[in-house]
């Protein structure tokens, strides 16, 4: 089963932001179902995670739910993001789920970013916010971003934007049966080792005294 | 199994008073702490190291020596020392010469600092932490073994047919324990060397220690050293008791709600759950910390921090009267289900017993002429000789 999880930053219940999310996760299971792939789709909701988020930032380490979430956005094929437009970036509370992230969790990990805005002038947040925040996250952020300004509901054009948006993310996804690493996707050998695996497999203490007196 | 306390040493203002005490009171109150520690009936009592405000936590060998001359058998420790930023010959130096002064009453935790400035004050690189850790302690294990040592390393100067002295005393060096909370190296580290873990376990969910003592006590194992479950394990922990349970809840919560370490965040009802902090009755104090062997295993050191947050000395000392009251259940709780197998800490007497008896370790070395000359002078003697 192929897993797909929906980040959404939106603050009002329902919000344009989850309005949008939830297109998007619809039209990428859409888009693996053509070509044969189950998807389970797991929602994300930063609002409900917003005191143990700022816990986090405070302790160092995660309440049980963040920690699931977390859980499941390292065990996903793809990612759709969503954040609505503060201050002409991301909001706050985006950027600090993606603060606590464990350094290396999503290596290689293909992510769709999508924004939500009263007005499109900011339509380029997310080329000048996210896509940089991604890309120093080593994620693999898919040629379509989705924009959509409150007047772009019920615009035909988003319809389009989504399934292409959608279909990249599809695209990125292996879905070839071949487990490529740890979190299923081509550029997965590369990742980071993760501090589970630091672990499992500790380096051997007569190669940490070489690695620490060589020059 | 030992039971006793650890100090960071902050200066802290009392948030229900709003009174900070002066760096001479805290310093003073640290050592009042640490005696009426002894007097309650605790087998260690362990200072921090810190070279920056808040902290009066700077020269531990001078406020243990101090302490150590007005105590009887309590051990004397460290939680920790900067192993990152302090020169092994000096650690090497100051530990074997209190090792002396108190009759072997002395051991030591390795840590690399909370802070990422004090490497810079020391010249060094925070990005070099663990290798710092792991040259430093190299030297610093052989300087306390090796009666002449030659050395070459990276972060400091060569050592050419250098004798550290003191030698440790009867031949036996102090045991070291080394504190780490997410860094498999410090594991493997006090692993290979057949060495201490301490997990400072406060301030964090149960599952970071789970993940380092388990890793600890494999590699133990792997490099030799005995079965897993004989490993020497230390573990931190916090609580705040009165005989009432809500008047516990109620008394900490200012102190709790404003302390540096976690104030401003989680409710303290969050944070007893998620971490080892215990507010309530001794008798829910007792069987949280029994609790700990449920992931940690059967360990052999339980060290308390009582003495933060702004609590004024006054209260330290009650907490201190309390838990000497429930410590004969707390042995006794330990000593249940423990299996013979599973050693104790290794203390001075132990480690020279199981040596076979105290050695002379002094380097005797010919009486030299220099004393009352200038080191120049010599220098320019020998070389026109």
């Amino acid at each position: 089963m192929t897993s797909v999880v929906v980040v959404s930053a939106g603050l009002s219940s329902p919000s344009s932001t989850r309005l949008l999310a939830d297109r998007l996760a619809a039209a990428t299971t859409e888009a693996l179902g053509d070509v044969e792939v189950e998807v389970e789709v797991t929602g994300i909701e930063l609002r409900d995670l917003a005191h143990q988020l700022t816990d986090h930032l405070l302790t160092g380490f995660a309440g049980p739910e963040l920690a699931r979430a977390i859980e499941q956005v390292r065990e996903a094929d793809g990612l759709i993001v969503v954040t609505p437009v503060f201050s002409a970036s991301y909001s706050g509370l985006f950027k600090t789920f993606f603060d606590v992230l464990e350094a290396g969790l999503l290596d290689g990990k293909p992510v769709l970013v999508a924004a939500t805005a009263g007005t499109a002038r900011h339509s380029l947040v997310l080329e000048h916010a996210l896509r940089p925040l991604f890309a120093y996250l080593h994620a693999v952020v898919v040629p379509t971003g989705v924009f959509a300004a409150t007047d772009d509901f019920g615009d035909a054009g988003l319809d389009v934007r989504i399934t292409r948006a959608a279909r990249e993310l599809a695209n990125a996804i292996p879905t070839d049966g071949v487990d490529a690493g740890r979190s299923g996707t081509t550029a997965a050998p590369l990742a980071r080792r993760t501090v589970a695996e630091a672990f499992d497999d500790p380096t051997p203490f007569e190669l940490l005294l070489k690695q620490a007196s060589a020059a | 199994m030992q039971i006793g306390i650890f100090s960071v040493g902050d200066v802290t203002t009392d948030p229900t008073t709003g009174r900070t005490p002066s760096e001479h009171e805290r310093i003073k109150a640290t050592v009042a702490i640490a005696k009426k520690a002894e007097e309650v009936g605790l087998d260690v009592f362990a200072t921090g190291e810190h070279h920056n405000p808040p902290f009066i936590a700077t020269n531990p060998t001078a406020t243990l020596a101090y302490i150590g001359a007005q105590t009887e058998r309590i051990i004397l420790s460290t939680a920790t020392t900067l192993i990152t930023t302090t020169d092994p010959v000096l650690i090497a130096e100051d530990y074997a010469k209190i090792q002396h002064l108190l009759d072997g009453r002395v051991d030591l935790m390795m840590g690399r600092g909370n802070t990422g400035p004090v490497y810079p004050w020391f010249g060094k690189d925070i990005r070099q932490g663990i290798n710092l850790a792991i040259e430093n302690y190299g030297l610093l294990h052989r300087l306390w073994r090796e009666d002449v040592v030659d050395w070459k390393g990276r972060f400091r100067t060569p050592l050419q047919g250098y004798t550290s002295t003191p030698r440790p005393l009867d031949g036996m060096p102090p045991f070291v324990w080394h504190g780490s909370i997410r860094s498999p190296e410090i594991a493997e580290q006090a692993a290979y060397y057949g060495d201490g873990f301490f997990h400072n376990h406060i301030f964090w969910p149960a599952s970071h220690t789970k993940q380092m003592v388990e890793l600890y006590r494999r590699r133990f194992e792997h490099y030799g050293h005995g079965p897993a479950d004989s490993a020497i394990v230390g573990l931190g922990g916090q609580f705040f008791m009165r005989t009432n349970s809500q008047d516990a809840v109620n008394e900490f919560r200012p102190y709790f709600d404003n302390a540096p370490v976690y104030g401003h965040g989680p409710s303290l009802e969050d944070f007893t759950t998620q971490t080892p902090l215990t507010v309530g009755s001794p008798q829910q104090v007792l069987e949280r910390t029994l609790s700990f062997r449920d992931y940690a295993g059967d360990y052999q050191r339980q060290l308390f921090l009582l003495d933060h947050a702004g609590l004024p000395l006054k209260t330290v000392l009650e907490q201190l009267d309390l838990l000497g009251e429930i410590l004969p259940d707390m042995r006794k709780g330990f000593a249940e289900g423990r299996p013979a197998h599973i050693p104790e800490a290794p203390t001075h007497g132990s480690l020279v017993a199981a040596n076979g008896g105290p050695t002379d370790s002094t380097v005797y070395a010919a009486a030299d002429d220099a004393t009352g000359h200038r080191a120049e002078d010599t220098q320019d003697a020998q070389v026109s000789a």
